[in-house]
């Protein structure tokens, strides 16, 4: 037995370092400052992003940090996580002649870095006060971005948070790796430096917390609360030791240093097809484990994850096994269906085999935690709004991953929140 | 947040990018969208006495880096092809739909004092202009019918034509000069005797901006021909900034006011022509190549820039290097600067070498080193030309640095080596 294992990259190192200054230069330059940009309309922000990395490109720092953080405030996180290759690299014109997009998520990270880097002045300052109190319930990208565009516009907020820090899943969830050097609450308290907002930890909806009493004692409420149940299996053995919640192993990790990491099976097998399930799977490789699986029932083209995340995925180690859905988990690992697609419905073919597994994550699908929202509308798992991101109860609003705006990205809960400030904003000087 | 509102020539606007003269200005749609944008004013599309010219069709050529970058633009086109009377009604109705923004507009005439006077007390009828602005500058088409250029080549015409306008209205008078000229001074000091409160320069550069090969005819062609037209943008940016310069040092002339134009396309090479002893800057081939939005970066970047070096307002930063701007003969010869190449950023492409080697001072030595030539300079060769820096693919890869040699400032006139300052001595 040789142990010559190459070693894992750290979980918590940067996995996409940041463009020195001669790189931003140079790939700012190849920006065509296009007119009603592609990639602006593939923001779910709408960042003018032809206007920043202009901005970049005369030298103006400050600048391409404002215009980014006045549509984003979570600019800097968005920088870091957005599966740009879906979304406005995706649309960016130079794909067309050189198949190669400008690098608008590396060039965004330049400047938000920048403007963090230098502790200057906030670059946004808070209208006179209007006396409105707004309660919002979830501090992650959702609930932060409306308490923020909220503050912006002179209301008091005042957000109500379960868990002990704030951030949500950028603190919790999104993988190490890309948000290295604790982002998450450098960004948190970037973002709070515009004060008039009050973050109380350790207050839940539903335990300590009613939504009647916070429609009672506040002008309006905005929930951000995201998803926080997770889906079962509903396979014998799913209640045996080693086996976890991707998600909530991924918070062990998050939660954790890299002198006491996390401890790992040496055979992990991660169950899904989607974001969750690959961040789980290299955190696990990167934490140690020598044998990393990933197993998904369907395809890698209906995976949820992108081409991007999943060529990550292998080359960081991970074994990707489609078209094989578990059936069974016992002391040894996890037993497997292979199945197939006929006329696009996933078919059993009878056949199973198994893998040995210490540790299975599983990474199904999280639902919305309904014990707390007695009294809204909810539909497909999520609460109802309209085009206003107003709930069924008057003066509640919502975004987030616990609305179906879009798809559940950090950027578009940041928009939500936003777009729901904006609403509540109207509703209160009316 | 540094106060970006300028004043020149009693002119006010809110911030000190104005749109030049020229096609995003010529008519209200434009000019509107300009000002939605943040544009702080313009200087409406020259007008001439009715009826308006024709233009032709083909009328810029473009002269554009290996990248597709636009460096300069050349064009044909002539003045205002629109009737006079259309014009000044978008003008009174621009003006009253944006108050706080200059509106300043352009003349142009026969060498004739009524030719002048008729047209300038007809816009300033309108009420609705902060200034007016004399083409004395189209190099092209204009010039052959005696306008444009033909009198601003002439310091007597400049004079003349200037007091004929400032006698004819109450509305200050800014100067339009062409770089095509031998001494820009003589044009700026004629305004001046004119009576000018305010000069603006420059008009574009008589060019050809490149030759069609196949057509064998200079571009933009014209139904086989071409004609030699007027060159701006980025490329022009040198020849502008030493007009100004000259201007402002020049004690005749110092204290006249200067809009500064010519390639400006982003915030600096506003800091630049401010700096230089402008007072505003105007913009013409940015817009063309990029549209309005623009000037929202040349905003923010300016007074972001203003704000890190503590300057307030645009009084405190304009003619900051006018005093720097000195004569050859006023340059210390004692002082000595050599460059030092960064290993640890050279990527051995080995261009400084051969630069110096084959056109300089042969004074960078290579030496093989691990895998890879190491680039070092001689410094008893090196003269502290900045050849090589200019030329390394990266940046700050190669730095100048100023030598220590313990000797005191000393210019030619006084320097042993001046074989006139013997003869001068004696
Ligand atoms: C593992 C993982 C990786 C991901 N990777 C990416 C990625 O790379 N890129 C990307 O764009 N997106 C990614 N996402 C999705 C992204 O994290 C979410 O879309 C985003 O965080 C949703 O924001 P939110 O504010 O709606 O909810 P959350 O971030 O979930 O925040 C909700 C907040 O509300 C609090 N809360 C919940 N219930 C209550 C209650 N009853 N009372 C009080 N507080 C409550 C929670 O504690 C939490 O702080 C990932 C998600 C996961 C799970
Ligand atoms: C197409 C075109 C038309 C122009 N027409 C005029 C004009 O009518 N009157 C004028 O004073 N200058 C005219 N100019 C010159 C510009 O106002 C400006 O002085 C010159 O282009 C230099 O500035 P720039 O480098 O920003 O373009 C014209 C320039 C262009 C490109
Ligand atoms: S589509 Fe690409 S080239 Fe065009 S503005 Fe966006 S980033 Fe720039
Ligand atoms: S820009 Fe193109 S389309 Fe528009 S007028 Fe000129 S030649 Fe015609
Ligand atoms: S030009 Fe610059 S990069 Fe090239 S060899 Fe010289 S020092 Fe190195």
């Amino acid at each position: 037995m040789t142990l010559n294992a190459d070693i894992p990259a750290s979980p918590y190192a940067d996995l996409t370092p940041p463009l020195t200054a001669v790189q931003a230069l140079a790939e700012s330059n190849r920006c065509l400052f296009c007119y009603d940009a592609a990639c602006v309309r593939a923001c779910p922000t709408g960042i003018d992003i032809p206007s920043f990395i202009r901005s970049i490109a005369t030298g103006n720092l400050k600048g391409a940090a404002t215009t980014i953080l006045s549509d984003n405030i979570m600019g800097g996180t968005c920088a870091r996580v957005c599966p740009t290759e879906t979304l406005c690299e995706q649309a960016c014109v130079r794909n067309t002649a050189e198949e190669r997009p400008v690098a608008i998520g590396r060039l965004q990270r330049h400047a938000t870095d920048h403007l963090f880097a230098r502790k200057g002045p906030h670059p946004f300052a808070r209208a006179a006060s209007t006396g409105k109190r707004v309660a919002v319930v979830g501090a992650g990208p959702a609930g932060l971005s409306c308490a923020h565009r909220l503050a912006t516009l002179g209301h008091e907020v005042t957000v109500y948070e379960a868990k002990p820090k704030s951030g949500g899943l950028n603190e919790y969830g999104l993988a190490p790796y890309k948000m290295a050097d604790d982002f998450a609450q450098r960004e948190v308290a970037f973002i709070l430096e515009i004060g008039g907002i009050t973050i109380e930890h350790g207050r839940r909806l539903g335990a300590d917390l009613s939504l009647e009493t916070l429609r009672a004692e506040f002008d309006a409420v905005f929930l951000g609360v995201g998803l926080g149940g997770n889906n079962l299996l509903n396979i014998p053995g799913e209640e045996r030791d080693g086996v976890e919640n991707a998600t909530a192993f991924i918070e062990r990790v998050r939660q954790a240093t890299p002198d006491a990491p996390v401890a790992v099976g040496r055979s992990v097998v991660v169950i899904g097809g989607g974001n969750t399930a690959i961040d789980a799977a290299i955190q696990a490789k990167r934490l140690g484990a020598e044998d990393v699986t990933l197993v998904y029932r369907r395809g890698r083209g209906q995976m949820g994850a992108t081409a991007w995340e999943q060529e990550l995925a292998q080359t960081n180690g991970v074994v990707l096994k489609t078209f094989a859905a578990p059936v069974a988990i016992d002391a040894q690992g996890i037993t497997l269906e292979r199945t197939r697609l006929e006329d696009g419905k996933l078919v059993s073919t009878g056949e199973r085999y198994s893998l040995p597994a210490a540790m299975i994550l599983k990474a199904v699908g999280q639902t919305l935690a309904r014990e707390a929202l007695d009294g809204l509308t909810i539909a497909g798992g999520k609460i109802v709004i309209d085009d206003d991101h107003r709930a069924s109860l008057d003066t509640v609003y919502a975004g987030g991953d616990c609305v179906a705006s879009g798809e559940d990205l950090t950027v578009q809960s940041v928009q939500d929140g936003k777009l729901a400030a904006l609403a509540i904003h109207r509703h209160l000087t009316a | 947040m540094a106060d970006l509102r300028s004043t020149i020539a009693g002119i006010r606007s809110p911030n000190p990018f104005w749109l030049a003269s020229a096609p995003p200005t010529d008519k209200l749609t434009n000019v509107v969208r300009a000002f939605q944008a943040g544009w702080g004013g313009v200087v409406w599309k020259t007008l001439g006495e009715d009826p308006p010219v024709v233009n032709v069709s083909s009328r810029y050529g473009a002269h554009l880096d290996n990248e597709r970058k636009l460096i300069g633009l050349n064009n044909i086109e002539l003045i205002s092809d629109r009737p006079l009377e259309v014009n000044l009604q978008e003008i009174i109705q621009v003006k009253r739909d944006w108050p706080d923004r200059a509106m300043v507009v352009s003349l142009m005439a026969r060498i004739e004092e009524e030719a002048w006077a008729g047209l300038a007390r007809r816009i300033a009828a309108t009420g609705a202009v902060d200034g007016l602005e004399l083409n004395l500058g189209c190099p092209h088409g204009m010039c052959e019918r005696g306008m444009g250029s033909a009198i601003g080549q002439v310091p007597e015409m400049v004079e003349q034509v200037t007091r004929w306008v400032k006698n004819a209205t109450n509305l200050p008078v800014i100067v339009k000069l062409t770089p095509n000229i031998t001494n820009i001074l003589w044009s700026a000091e004629a305004a001046k005797r004119g009576g000018a409160d305010a000069v603006s320069l420059i008009n574009t550069v008589n060019s050809i901006v490149a030759v069609d090969l196949d057509a064998m005819a200079p571009t933009p062609v014209v139904d086989g021909k071409g004609s030699h037209g007027g060159y701006c943008g980025p490329a022009v940016k040198p020849i502008a900034l030493n007009m100004v310069a000259e201007i402002a040092r020049n004690p005749d002339t110092a204290g006249l006011p200067v809009s500064g134009i010519g390639g400006v396309t982003n915030w600096r090479d506003a800091a630049e022509f401010l700096a230089l002893g402008a007072t505003n800057v105007q913009v013409c081939t940015a817009a063309m190549t990029f549209g309005f939005k623009i000037v929202e970066d040349m905003i923010s970047g300016l007074s972001n820039w203003m704000d890190d070096k503590g300057y307030a307002n645009l009084d405190q930063l304009s003619g900051r290097a006018v005093r720097n701007v000195v004569n050859w003969n006023d340059l210390n010869m004692n002082f000595s600067t050599k460059a030092v190449i960064d290993p640890a950023l050279c990527i051995d492409c080995g261009r400084c070498h051969i630069v110096c080697e084959d056109t300089s001072h042969q004074a960078i030595r290579i030496d093989q080193g691990e895998g890879r030539r190491i680039f070092t300079v001689v410094n008893e060769e090196c003269v502290g030309c900045n050849l090589c820096s200019h030329v390394c693919p990266v940046p700050d890869c190669i730095t100048m640095q100023p030598e220590e040699n313990g000797l005191p400032p000393m210019t030619w006139p006084n320097d042993p080596r001046n074989p006139m300052r013997a003869a001068a001595a004696e």
